[in-house]
């Protein structure tokens, strides 16, 4: 699907974590980010609301927001639990 | 008329008539149908199979909507001289080729290995698998997934501490046989939790248990209940299962998980064993046969996988490489049979991902 460059690794954490198949992991995630299916594969869409939302991409200047960071507002944004995520802010708070 | 240029099994470009492709698509499915006891493609199916090899580009694509995401077996490390075989043998390490993998292939997903590619030889270098994990896990976005494959046979002597069941099998001392299987099984169990529970400490974030059942049934079986117990202590951490083959060898033949025997198991069987287990994504695999067409090959795939996706409810991955999922058994596999591949199986076999 294009993973950062669009909303692959989103809809592949619906699946890992959810066991979504694929048309209910598209619709989930379209949903929590309040967008048609069909965008979801759109990069020009899609490169303007991971930068909103701080999902990280392929573009320089929102590496600031990749990795773990990236991650923690997925699993926050997804409504899931992502274990490095968890992990991490156990460290960061215990 | 026009011919169709494809490759057979063995990766050898090809051409058939549209009679012959169409045979030859018919011929496939109806194996895959008898073998698996399960229905063969609709006439409407087969004619969108030939319209998949008919059409004239040199590759073909989903329609925008039908994308699937991917998971692999240490595709994104591949770059990395790191590899046993050095892989494309570009001197960067394992952590810059998986973020090549992130940021510039774009896969949804990404795969972490040991270079010894089995749970075994990974749980004696677990500090190297946990401090790779570890220090990737950081920078990634997409979900990092640790795989290696069971590899149950790498428990038998001589490298191994059981003794092997074809020295027993050959003296028809079948009790013995099974006995020495399950004892290696349960050397496999114990390493593969080993490895999930000392990854899961470094936040692991989903397990790939790949190529699972290659020494047969008593590794379907061992796999079946580790995940089972791995789920149970870790039920945050994700696990995927992709199989060796398209039906489980009866190498023990008694072996049972949850009532249903597993020797002899298709895809659409496996699929519900993994499941029940507590397999989030399951990787289908089904054999290529080198001497036929990649239209034959992918139509008895798509058969199985279509079979396989509507017997359960998780997700199915086709695992699309060399010599399976009806890709040629070659190191470089033709581009028009991998994209005619991938489109078949997601359109007609409905896979949820690749």
């Amino acid at each position: 699907m294009g993973g950062v460059r669009t909303s692959g690794d989103l809809v592949a954490w619906m699946q890992l974590t959810k066991r979504m198949k694929i048309e209910q992991a598209k619709a989930y995630v379209a949903q929590k980010l309040d967008m048609n299916v069909r965008d979801l594969t759109n990069e020009t869409v899609m490169n303007r609301v991971r930068e909103a939302k701080g999902l990280s991409s392929v573009i320089p200047d929102h590496v600031e927001y990749a990795g773990i960071a990236a991650k923690s507002k997925i699993a926050k944004l997804l409504d899931i639990t992502i274990h490095s995520v968890d992990l991490y802010e156990k460290h960061m708070n215990g | 008329m026009r011919e169709i240029i494809t490759s057979r099994g063995d990766g050898e470009q090809i051409t058939l008539t549209p009679d012959e492709l169409r045979k030859d698509i018919v011929a496939g499915t109806e194996e895959a149908a008898k073998k698996g006891k399960i229905d063969a493609l609709s006439a409407e199916e087969i004619d969108h199979m030939v319209d998949i090899f008919s059409q004239p580009g040199r590759t073909v694509s989903v329609e925008p909507g039908k994308e699937v995401v991917v998971t692999d077996d240490g595709a994104g490390l591949m770059p990395s001289w790191g590899r046993p075989s050095a892989g494309h043998a570009i001197p960067i390490s394992d952590h810059q080729a998986l973020l090549m993998y992130e940021r510039v292939y774009c896969g949804d997903t990404v795969g972490l290995g040991f270079p010894d590619y089995s749970y075994k030889p990974v749980k004696s270098a677990i500090g190297y698998a946990r401090s790779h994990y570890k220090a990737i896990s950081m920078l990634t976005t997409i979900p990092l997934i640790y795989g290696s494959q069971p590899n149950m046979g790498m428990y038998y002597h001589p490298s191994g501490p059981v003794e092997s069941p074809s020295d027993y099998l050959s003296k028809f001392e079948f009790d013995k046989a099974k006995e020495v299987q399950e004892q290696a099984a349960a050397h496999m169990k114990r390493d593969i939790m080993d490895v999930a529970e000392s990854l899961y400490e470094v936040g692991c974030e989903a397990m790939n248990l790949d190529t699972t059942g290659s020494a047969g049934d008593a590794d379907f079986w061992g796999c079946l209940n580790v995940v089972e117990e791995m789920k149970e202590k870790m039920p945050d951490m994700p696990v995927e299962m992709g199989m060796a083959g398209e039906m489980v060898m009866g190498l023990h033949g008694e072996l049972t998980y949850k009532g249903e025997r597993l020797a002899g198991m298709f895809p659409h069987k496996q699929i519900q064993a993994a499941e029940k287990a507590g397999v989030d994504i399951f990787g289908i695999a089904v054999n290529s046969d080198t001497g036929k067409s990649t239209p034959y090959n992918l139509s008895r795939t798509v058969t199985f996988t279509k079979a396989a996706s509507e017997a359960a409810s998780i997700p199915i991955h086709a695992n699309s490489g060399m010599g399976v999922c009806g890709m040629p058994m070659t190191l470089l596999p033709p581009i028009g049979c991998s994209t005619r591949c991938a489109k078949a199986l997601v359109e007609i076999g409905k896979a949820d991902g690749l």
